[in-house]
């Protein structure tokens, strides 16, 4: 026993009250109600054991097992008995308080108790879920029901806060994803941050020609949404900004953004890009991103012809003025609206927003990670990417499929599943590959004439109207080879031909396919800085690196981290129509959330017993939210209730044990080691 | 010896001490006068020759209060406690070692074997040739000779026997002492349980308590002997290990008028389990440095955790002993 060490060495309250009243209170009556969760629990745990044992703790007055706790009747088990039983202490076993925390603290208000006397054990996710053999599952059941039982005697009634919760939303990421959320948000009458790492937004979509199945041009019904976004008056839109720190709560957020200089102000520039002719290199010497590096532009460039906002940049590591110091700033004296100035410095700025929709996207795979389909080492190997540039009218090309030669090619293979599906890379499937590929495949054939050959693994195609795609592209003579390809290799000769070695399983044999053209349907992957970005914003990743949902099929656009949400692929692999689904659920989610006002709080605050405490200031310092003020008169901490977020910090460093926290007092977590570990 | 009929009677006894706490009592001065007057002593072996026969001749229950000084580590000291407390209506544990197990306890860091081979082989002081350890008998020139047992284990006196209150310190101050008997001998008894001392910090008694800067944070620990002690200034701001924050008062902040950092003899508050692992929680909570190396090096500065943090508790704290092999 912990208690029972030495003389005057710690709590003396509580302790060994089991079952008889404290300090003269009305006696204990606890009811314990253990859940069956259909056969989740029951069908590893011996439930009525675990109710036998139960009845048996000291202060229990009524146990129960039940077969849907959380169900209406179950919960109605609680109030009536609270009522018939005069009971006034509930512990319910049954699955993570997560879940049903709420709904049994609300079945005990129900019955006319403070909701906080109820303690909830997970005999779910903790016993049945984790264990196999039935008899270890249900003593160990039986030990965390004791464990609560023995809490719940010292817990206290106790009130919840309601804080403020502030109408704007701050959503990161500016693509396809982004928009939307940020568009339904502004519609709906909030304000949004919508803020975007690069120059402009439109993301991915932005560099795609056509979308599958339908074919639309993706431009054409991208474009009109960025415009909105520029034009709307709900909407402040920052691009080169990034998110340096998270500080704050739902509802409350202090985002630290840092803003990029272009060099070029914004709110001057009218894209008019005489600047870009005036530059001193005479043409394009940097590979274009938004082109996929098919194109070179200057150091000072307009992001895309459709880019928003419609502004121009300079890249400082090309710009001849940042490395020498001397250029001749032709592009200034050309500038009619003076709106070039090489001083513009980083800036910081603090937006206050009370949700955050994280819309920050995904990479495609580096197709240099696969050499042997020999990208990075055969000119005429593509990324899909890059071959989607080639296809769009205002592409490198204008247009037109060539090759790096300029000639147009007469066979084309594509890859599937490229980074995907693959231990070696990615384990998932990328989900929008085989549609891209069969579309690209659609696009070449029509543009060129080509043969096409499509290498896949399995054609994947569940969606509207997906399978009617595939049966259409099958029709046009695409030809369809069911294998993986084993290696590609350039013609000693051939004037850059490629031959593609790989099984046609359908066909039952190694087939030699020589191609002028080839590209790899790369796979999606979460960003390089996923890991970094999860930290910022204090969400989850699962192990794929992709953030984590709350739920996956009840809570998908949640995260762990209440008032920040998901939308689109940085939350794994998406098509657009699934995407803007999400976005638009993300923003529901935000705006249920604003819409009811207020947060309630767990009353899980700390205070300092200010007559027990000797002014020692130890806590002042280690309060991450700065709620420790030290009263000079009093010598003494202060703790303000209203900025304290019950991290527990000053209570487990108060070296006198002068601070005690709601929920988490001594005698509550004692209680509950002792309880776990007194062996029946 | 006058023996006015109706004074109520008071033992004090010593148990593994230093001697310190009979200091403490003698220490009341002219205050001892007041004691004396209102009480009948009827054992105190270190001022009067009372025997043990004496006490297991009255009956039960018949010492308003025993005050028994020192920890538990021989079979001698648990029998004369339990007599004791049978004989006594009250039972005070007197000091650090009774409270919490005190110095003697740190020998829970070792057994028997490891205490008898320090104390009579290996330390420099000691000249024992033929390796002479003490043993429950022995023959010695025709007599029959016992010693009482040793214990592998120190323990606080209420890990013994049933206390009721506690007087702590390393010596108790004569403050503390003298407002402890007036609350005894007061009629009106605070519930069991209760030590009879302030119970808060010693930063609550500590003239230097202005000088703590808010936001301290240290990078380095100092030991008193390698520094010149500022004596105005709070001694964790200058480096130094003082327990101050985590130990209860009573005593005046003695040891930091004395310019040298509490030590915690006087245990935790109250409130506190475990006097060394919050000492240790709310002191590592001061630490500078942003990694891990960092803060090791700050660390490196307390090269005997055990005995700075669990000086005068080990027995009564969580950790009790070093697993007995």
């Amino acid at each position: 026993m912990l208690r029972e060490n030495g003389f005057g060495s710690g709590p003396t309250s509580g302790g060994k009250t089991n079952g008889a009243p404290v300090n003269g209170d009305p006696p204990i009556r606890i009811g314990v109600y253990v859940c069956h969760c259909g056969t989740n629990i029951a069908r590893t745990v011996d439930v009525e054991r675990v109710t036998e044992k139960a009845g048996e703790l000291p202060g229990v007055t009524i146990a129960r097992d039940y077969k849907y706790m959380c169900s209406d009747p179950g919960q109605e088990l609680i109030k009536e008995d609270i009522e018939e039983l005069g009971l006034n202490r509930i512990v319910v076993a049954s699955c993570s308080p997560n879940l049903h925390e709420g709904t049994f603290r609300g079945a005990t208000a129900a019955g006319g108790l403070n909701p906080f006397f109820f303690q909830m054990v997970n005999i779910r996710e903790h016993a049945s879920w984790v264990h196999e053999d039935r008899e270890s599952a249900t003593d160990k059941a039986i030990d965390l029901v004791r464990a609560a039982v023995r809490r719940v005697h010292h817990h206290k009634a106790l009130e919840t806060r309601r804080v403020p919760i502030k109408p704007e939303v701050l959503v990161v990421g500016g693509g396809i994803a982004g928009i939307s959320a940020a568009l339904t948000l502004a519609d709906g009458g909030k304000h949004v941050y919508l803020i975007e790492r690069e120059a402009s937004i439109g993301g991915h979509m932005a560099q795609f020609d056509k979308t599958f199945p339908t074919l639309d041009c993706a431009a054409c019904i991208l474009t009109p949404k960025m415009t909105q976004v520029r034009n709307h008056p709900n909407i402040t839109l920052m691009t080169m900004t990034e998110v340096v720190k998270v500080d704050g709560f739902v509802g409350s957020y202090e985002v630290t953004v840092k803003h990029r200089p272009r060099f070029i102000d914004v709110s001057l520039c009218v894209g008019c890009q005489q600047c870009i002719d005036a530059c001193v290199y005479k043409r394009g010497k940097f590979e274009d991103e938004f082109d996929a590096g098919l194109s070179m532009r200057k150091p000072i460039y307009l992001p895309n012809a459709q880019a928003v906002p419609q502004v121009v940049l300079i890249d400082p590591e090309q710009c001849i003025q940042f490395s020498s110091g001397k250029c001749k700033q032709t592009c200034v004296e050309a500038c009619d609206r003076d709106a070039i100035f090489f001083d513009q410095e980083e800036r910081i700025e603090t937006l206050d927003v009370g949700a955050i929709i994280m819309a920050t996207g995904f990479q495609t795979f580096d197709a240099r990670r696969s050499p042997h389909y020999g990208y990075g080492i055969y000119p005429n190997v593509y990324t899909a990417l890059e071959v989607e540039r080639l296809v769009n009218a205002s592409g490198p090309t204008g247009g037109e499929i060539v090759l790096r030669d300029g000639e147009k090619p007469t066979a084309v293979g594509i890859v599937h599943c490229v980074g995907s599906r693959n231990q070696k890379s990615n384990p998932w499937c990328s989900k929008v590959c085989c549609m891209y590929s069969l579309k690209l495949a659609h696009l070449i054939k029509e543009k060129t004439d080509a043969e096409v050959y499509n290498f896949y693994i399995d054609m994947r195609t569940p969606g509207k109207g997906f399978e009617e795609f595939y049966q259409r592209v099958a029709s046009e003579g695409t030809h369809l080879i069911r294998g993986k390809v084993a290696s590609v290799y350039q013609q000693a000769d051939g004037d850059g031909e490629l031959l593609v070695d790989v099984e046609d399983t359908l066909a039952g044999m190694v087939r030699r396919i020589p191609v002028d053209m080839l590209v790899l349907a790369v796979g999606l992957e979460p960003r390089y800085d996923a890991e970094e970005v999860r930290r910022t914003f204090n969400i989850t990743c699962s192990g794929d690196g992709w953030f984590m949902e709350r739920h996956p099929k009840l809570a998908p656009v949640d995260t762990f981290t209440d008032g920040v949400y998901l939308a689109g692929c940085c939350q794994g692999p998406k098509d657009i129509p699934e995407t803007v689904a999400q976005a638009g659920a993300a923003a529901g989610q935000a705006l249920a959330l604003i819409g009811r006002g207020y947060m309630e709080l767990e009353p899980n605050t700390a205070q300092v017993i200010a007559e027990d405490c000797s002014g020692c200031k130890t806590c002042i310092p280690l309060c991450p939210y700065q709620a420790i003020l030290h009263d000079d008169a009093e010598n003494r901490a202060e703790i303000n209730e209203v900025l304290c977020k019950g991290c527990g910090v000053c209570v487990a460093a108060c070296p006198s044990g002068s601070i005690v926290q709601n929920l988490f007092e001594d005698t509550e977590i004692y209680e509950e080691i002792e309880g776990v570990l007194a062996y029946a | 010896m006058t023996k006015p009929e109706g004074k109520p009677k008071v033992a004090f006894y010593w148990c593994a001490s230093c001697g310190g706490c009979e200091e403490a009592v003698v220490d009341l001065a002219e205050g001892i006068l007041d004691v004396v007057g209102a009480v009948d002593i009827v054992m105190w072996p270190v001022a009067l020759d009372f025997k043990r026969a004496d006490i297991e001749a009255m009956p039960d229950g018949s010492i308003l209060a025993s005050f028994i000084n020192g920890a538990i580590r021989t079979t001698e000291q648990e029998e004369m406690a339990s007599l004791l407390r049978r004989k006594s209506q009250l039972v005070i544990a007197f000091g650090a070692c009774s409270q919490l197990g005190g110095i003697p306890g740190l020998a829970n860091l070792y057994d028997r074997e490891g205490v008898y081979r320090a104390a009579y082989l290996e330390s420099p002081s000691t000249e024992n040739p033929e390796g002479t350890l003490p043993r429950l008998r022995s023959r010695e020139n025709g007599y029959d000779l016992s010693l009482p047992g040793f214990y592998d284990t120190v323990r606080a006196l209420g890990q013994v026997i049933d206390v009721d209150y506690a007087i702590p310190g390393c010596a108790p101050h004569p403050k503390v002492i003298q407002a402890a008997v007036a609350t005894l001998l007061s009629g009106e008894l605070p519930p069991k349980g209760t030590v009879l001392a302030p119970d808060q910090a010693v930063c609550e008694e500590c003239p230097r308590r202005e000088s703590k800067p808010l936001d301290l944070s240290i990078s380095e620990f100092k030991r008193p002997h390698e520094v010149i002690i500022d004596e105005e200034t709070c001694l964790l701001a200058q480096g130094l290990l003082c327990l101050g924050p985590a130990t209860r008062a009573g005593c005046d902040a003695a040891c930091v008028c004395g310019n040298m950092p509490c030590s915690g003899c006087s245990g935790p508050t109250s409130r506190v389990l475990d006097h060394g692992a919050k000492a240790i929680s709310g002191i590592a909570s001061l630490i500078g440095g942003d990694d891990e190396e960092a803060i090791d090096s700050v660390l490196d500065g307390i090269p005997d955790p055990v005995g700075t943090f669990y000086r005068y508790g080990l027995p009564a704290s969580l950790l009790r002993r070093k697993t007995l092999s």
